[in-house]
């Protein structure tokens, strides 16, 4: 013990936390620090305590509450003791009411005086103490007794003060931006002050100003520019060095706001290409802050307006990272290829196997950027592979939070992408088994929506089929135990809507598995409110159709156990269905119609077919009826005067109407309990209350259902998922929606798509001297696929630009998803080029490489078929193939390279395998020659990786 | 910004806690029982980032690092680099190792105000202030001294040295 005795703490504290150390459970920690709160209260009571040892309760009084226990009963001694002369006392108090109170607290009104004290004291430490109180204590209502002094001390001599000063200020801005917002001079002022240290703190207030509005603060750029070029250059003191780097924190600041300076800002992110790639070229990767930076520069890269050099350092870095073993640095890898391929999709296919290697990692941070990232690169071609693999992953998590967040995003990018309707229903169907209660209950009607709308288009065959796999698969789910409340109610919808339509199931079957879906989950209304609807409807059909139903035991059983539900709801819906099985087939026809769902309830709020009586009871000497709008300002009297009326002509003035209980059922809606002879005729009147107003309600359930439909709009979902965009990914990848699919070019897609597969594939075979198994290349495939793809598509738009407008389309939304990067850069081609590609003026060696591609698609049998309908794309194919030979010259025009590349074409496409081959193609020692080899070497379908070392080694090296 | 700073062992008894935004005692607990929870499943040889916005709101991520018996646990919001933080642990741990020469988990728990007064050095309100271990020992040592002085002619140890004397 003795040597413990150097902590400066008395046998009793260090005896205490021994002790807690030692507790072997809970209960026991729990136990010992009772005990000492208990000895605390008293000891901190007693009279005259010696300040030093008040200062060590104080701290016991910290320790203990850290524990969790309330140690409220101390907070004012914690307070006194700040207005102590002792320094050490002093902070002590500052600690311990900082951990202790919020600032909202009463006692905060006794420190302020204190604070205002200390703030002019002239024991610098003093003031850093109440510095650092205050920003942690004063709220709003307390800033302006501060203030002034606080503004005073930005210009104090000792820096730490002025640091902190600025730090306070900084809060009070976070606090109340209205408090401060004469003052957001200082901050600029202080930029420029002689100590690096207090530039570097400025940076934290500036940072959130320029995030507010960076507009006011284009100013500054080149000064931060300048200040980020000093610092890079090692022109501040040594001590700023952090592991060799210098200042590195405030390099990360400055390159975070140049970020949001330079955010589509062409002119503001000149300024800072020269120094962002100096950052990158002195970029220490060895050192996980030099990676920091590294990673700073990526994520303001791909904020500014781009740069097709930086870009490729940015592309550079961030393969350093995914290649790299540490995971940290793989995590901020995807990080960074997610920002990147924002900017330019294709980066992702580089890095296709370390995507993929990281989702496979045992990791869980890394799967779950990962899957960020997978969701950021989502279109309608990789849809499908990214969806199951998602829902895969979410059937095994557990945290609740994270299961919501990617079933949603499961459904989310279904909705958006789904290349078919039964694709789609499938997932959900997924989605809702493992994650059901988990999802919006919008997403619950959608489906149903989908269903009873079918395809959007007129082709009844197509929705029927739908329909009864939905059917089917439903029957089948249905077997299964435990399924999520919100699924239950689609199922018992799609049975009750569609369960008979096709003829494969008798009505007694499913109303059957209907009666056992509410009998197994006895406890949950809404799926008995709907089990019940659905049986009423199947009866209903049956009806229709003229053939007699029997009633099934279970289901007499159901509907008497409904009769005496609590639910009155429950209760109406099977007093329903019993009304309607005595109903004939006109009545039940016009009650319940077939397949109506989708169609659109009028209903109109006037109710005409009450005026007669309304006018008899009018004539009779009744007031007339006054709107709710008229009544907002009358009296209740005369409201519940009128309610009677409408209720039981005749009734006099009841005032007493609040405190004797009514025979009648609650006034709320008068109007619906009108005579039942003037609703629509129905045989047996006695149950025409139950039947509502408007005659083309089928049910309150049905009303609902159709009026969700009518009011959920689902903005473009319809569009998405028709055929046009299943093939075409540029669409989907691309922001443009201003997309004309004209005849034979969603045709031409598709032959790009299934050609990419067939290369892919093709190539896999042949790749032996790459050990990454065949599984994960062909999940690689199918993943960026769909960017390989767009790959060839964009020369074939080239060639086929004057014939085929459908192609139109391609050049310019490539150029809308650079969003608008330099158009000067390459003005010498007439079709616009592809501005996404970082090897500068490459067009004219494109198209040489793309029928190359299209020619290995038809070489190959094309093992793997992700598109179900390859038999509607060979027709156009060879078309194709002979309009791109013939166009090549053309095309080719402005280059002066022509008659090589063609020929370097023929002769790849003799020896396809020639990853080798193509590295002799061109030579050049400059970087873009290595990079229109990396573009060309990337289409003929070498994925580029640590794996084709001898390809990569001029482009890296 | 920095949302707070957790030091707890690998028992997951908590050693040291600021929430920079204010946190009532029990939130505060359930937060600490929510990270070690998630702490103590995450495997060896993995990333030091955690995304918890589950645990602490919308967009918090957690950068901790695992030495000896503790857990020092960063807590930050997505305007904040996660390498730079994990550098900042360092930072914190370098110079808590300066502080007590070997820093050991008996350290940290009888010195947790010194913690504080190191940490506050290093951030403050949220955001990064000082990130040169050296410079933060500068003011350590500064505090310390005149707090010794102050401390000196003030007039009442001998009670405290007496008892500790026993």
């Amino acid at each position: 013990m003795g040597s413990q005795g150097g902590w400066g703490q008395s046998k009793e504290f260090l005896d205490l936390v021994k002790s807690i150390g030692e507790a072997r459970s809970k209960a026991e920690e729990d136990r010992i620090v009772l005990s000492e709160i208990e000895t605390l209260k008293r000891r901190i009571a007693e009279p005259d305590v010696p300040r030093r040892r008040m200062k060590e309760y104080i701290i016991r009084l910290v320790y203990v509450e850290m524990l969790g226990h309330d140690a409220s009963f101390g907070y004012i001694h914690a307070v006194k003791m700040t207005h102590d002369d002792s320094l050490s006392l002093k902070r002590t108090g500052y600690l311990a009411v900082t951990l202790f109170l919020n600032e909202d607290h009463d006692l905060i009104i006794l420190i302020v005086n204190t604070i205002q004290k200390d703030l002019r004291s002239d024991n610098y430490l003093v003031v850093c103490a109440a510095l650092t109180a205050v920003c942690r204590l004063i709220n709003e209502e307390t800033i302006p007794a501060v203030l002034p002094q606080i503004v005073e001390l930005l210009g104090h001599p000792k820096e730490a003060i002025r640091k902190k000063a600025v730090m306070a200020l900084h809060r009070f801005y976070q606090r109340a931006p209205g408090s401060v917002s004469h003052l957001i001079s200082n901050f600029r002022k202080r930029l420029c002050d002689n100590d690096p240290g207090v530039m570097g703190a400025t940076l934290c207030p500036l940072f959130d100003l320029i995030t507010a509005d960076p507009s006011s603060y284009k100013d500054l750029v080149m000064s931060f520019v300048s200040i980020l070029k000093q610092v890079a250059e090692k022109r501040l003191p040594k001590s700023y060095d952090y592991h060799q780097m210098p200042a590195p924190f405030i390099q990360i600041k400055l390159l975070k706001i140049l970020a949001l300076l330079g955010s589509g800002d062409k002119q503001a992110s000149e300024q800072m290409y020269t120094i962002l790639s100096d950052i990158f070229r002195k970029g220490e990767s060895t050192s996980n802050i030099g990676n920091a930076i590294l990673y700073q520069c990526i994520c303001c890269v791909s904020s500014i307006y781009p740069n097709t050099k930086s870009l490729e350092a940015a592309a550079d870095a961030t393969s350093k990272f995914l290649k790299s073993d540490n995971h940290n640095l793989r995590y901020m890898g995807i990080d960074a290829l997610g920002r990147l391929i924002k900017i330019n999709p294709e980066i992702a296919e580089e890095h296709q196997l370390a995507v993929i290697d990281c989702l496979e990692d045992p990791d869980d941070t890394l799967k779950r950027k990962t899957f960020e990232l997978l969701y950021k690169m989502t279109k309608s071609t990789n849809v499908e592979v990214i969806v199951d693999r998602m829902i895969d992953y979410m059937i095994n998590i557990n945290d609740h939070h994270y299961k919501t967040e990617i079933a949603s995003r499961c459904v989310e990018l279904a909705e958006q992408y789904a290349p078919s309707n039964h694709w789609f229903i499938q997932t959900m169907n997924k989605v809702f088994e493992h994650a059901g209660d988990l999802v919006n209950v919008r997403v619950a009607h959608n489906l149903m929506r989908l269903i009873a709308e079918g395809f959007g288009e007129d082709d009844e065959g197509a929705d029927s089929q739908l329909r009864s796999s939905a059917v089917e698969s439903y029957l089948r789910i249905l077997g299964e135990p435990k399924l999520p409340s919100v699924f239950l109610q689609v199922i018992c919808w799609v049975l009750g809507e569609y369960g008979t339509m096709d003829g494969k199931c008798s009505a007694s079957y499913i109303i059957g598995k209907l009666c056992d879906v509410a009998e197994a989950h006895a406890n949950d209304d809404t799926v008995k409110a709907y089990a019940t609807t659905a049986i009423m409807k199947i009866f209903a059909y049956e009806i229709a159709a003229g053939r007699k139903v029997e009633m099934l035991p279970e289901c007499q059983a159901l509907i008497d156990e409904l009769s005496a539900s609590h639910s009155t709801d429950l209760q109406q819906r099977a007093y329903e269905l019993q009304a309607l099985m005595g109903l004939d087939v006109h009545a039940v026809e016009s009650v319940m119609p077939l397949d109506a769902s989708c169609e659109d309830i009028e209903v109109d709020r006037s109710l005409p077919f009450l005026s007669s009586f309304v006018q008899q009871s009018l004539e009779k000497g009744a007031r007339p009826y006054i709107s709710e709008s008229e009544q907002s300002g009358m009296s209740h009297v005369n409201i519940f005067r009128s309610q009677d009326l409408h209720e039981v002509s005749g009734h006099t003035l009841r005032f007493e109407a609040y405190q004797l209980p009514k025979p009648a059922p609650p006034a709320s809606a008068p109007i619906a309990f009108a005579p039942p002879t003037d609703l629509v005729p129905v045989s047996d009147p006695t149950y025409a209350r139950d039947i509502q107003p408007p005659p083309k309600v089928p049910s309150s359930l049905d009303a609902l259902s159709a009026d969700v439909g009518v009011r959920l709009r689902l903005e473009g979902v319809q569009k998405k998922w028709g055929k046009p965009t299943y093939s075409s990914s540029a669409a989907s990848s691309s922001s443009s929606t201003s997309q004309k699919t004209v005849n034979g070019a969603t045709h031409l897609d598709g032959v790009g798509s299934m050609s990419a597969q067939a290369r892919d594939n093709l190539y896999d075979s042949r790749r032996q001297q790459v050990e990454v198994s065949a599984e994960k290349q062909k999940l690689a495939a199918s993943l960026f696929g769909a960017s390989s793809s767009k790959n060839e598509k964009k020369p074939s738009s080239h060639k086929t630009i004057k014939g085929s407008a459908g192609n139109v389309e391609k050049p310019t939304t490539m150029v809308k998803a650079v969003t608008s990067s330099e158009p000067t850069e390459k003005t010498s081609v007439p079709p616009p080029p592809d501005l996404l590609d970082l090897g500068e003026p490459a067009p004219e060696t494109k198209p040489s490489v793309d029928p190359f591609q299209q020619l290995e698609g038809l070489l190959g049998p094309a093992p793997v078929q992700s598109t179900p309908d390859s038999s509607v794309v060979a027709g156009p194919r060879e078309p194709d193939l002979m309009a791109l030979y013939s166009d090549i010259p053309m095309t080719n025009l402005s280059g002066t390279s022509t008659n090589p590349t063609a020929t370097n074409f023929y002769a790849v496409s003799k020896n396809p395998q020639g990853a080798t081959n193509v590295s002799t193609l061109k030579k050049g020692p400059n970087p873009q020659d290595s990079l229109e080899k990396d573009a060309l070497a990337r289409q003929v379908g070498v994925t580029p990786s640590g794996k084709n070392p001898n390809l990569f080694r001029d482009l890296f090296g | 910004m920095i949302r707070a700073v957790i030091v707890m062992n690998t028992q997951g008894k908590p050693r040291l806690t600021k929430f920079y935004d204010f946190q009532p005692p029990e939130k505060q607990q359930e937060m600490i029982r929510k990270v070690f929870g998630v702490l103590c499943n995450r495997p060896e040889n993995v990333s030091n980032f955690i995304q918890a916005d589950d645990i602490f709101g919308p967009d918090c991520k957690i950068v901790y690092k695992h030495l000896a018996t503790l857990y020092f646990i960063f807590v930050f919001d997505s305007s904040e680099n996660e390498l730079a933080m994990l550098d900042l642990i360092q930072v914190f741990v370098e110079t808590l190792d300066r502080c007590f020469k070997n820093v050991c988990e008996l350290d940290v728990v009888f010195n947790f105000n010194k913690m504080h007064t190191i940490l506050n050095e290093i951030i403050l309100g949220g955001q990064v202030l000082e990130t040169s271990s050296e410079e933060v020992m500068k003011a350590i040592e500064e505090i310390s001294r005149l707090e010794k002085s102050t401390s000196a002619v003030s007039l009442i140890p001998k009670a405290v040295s007496g008892k500790l004397g026993r």
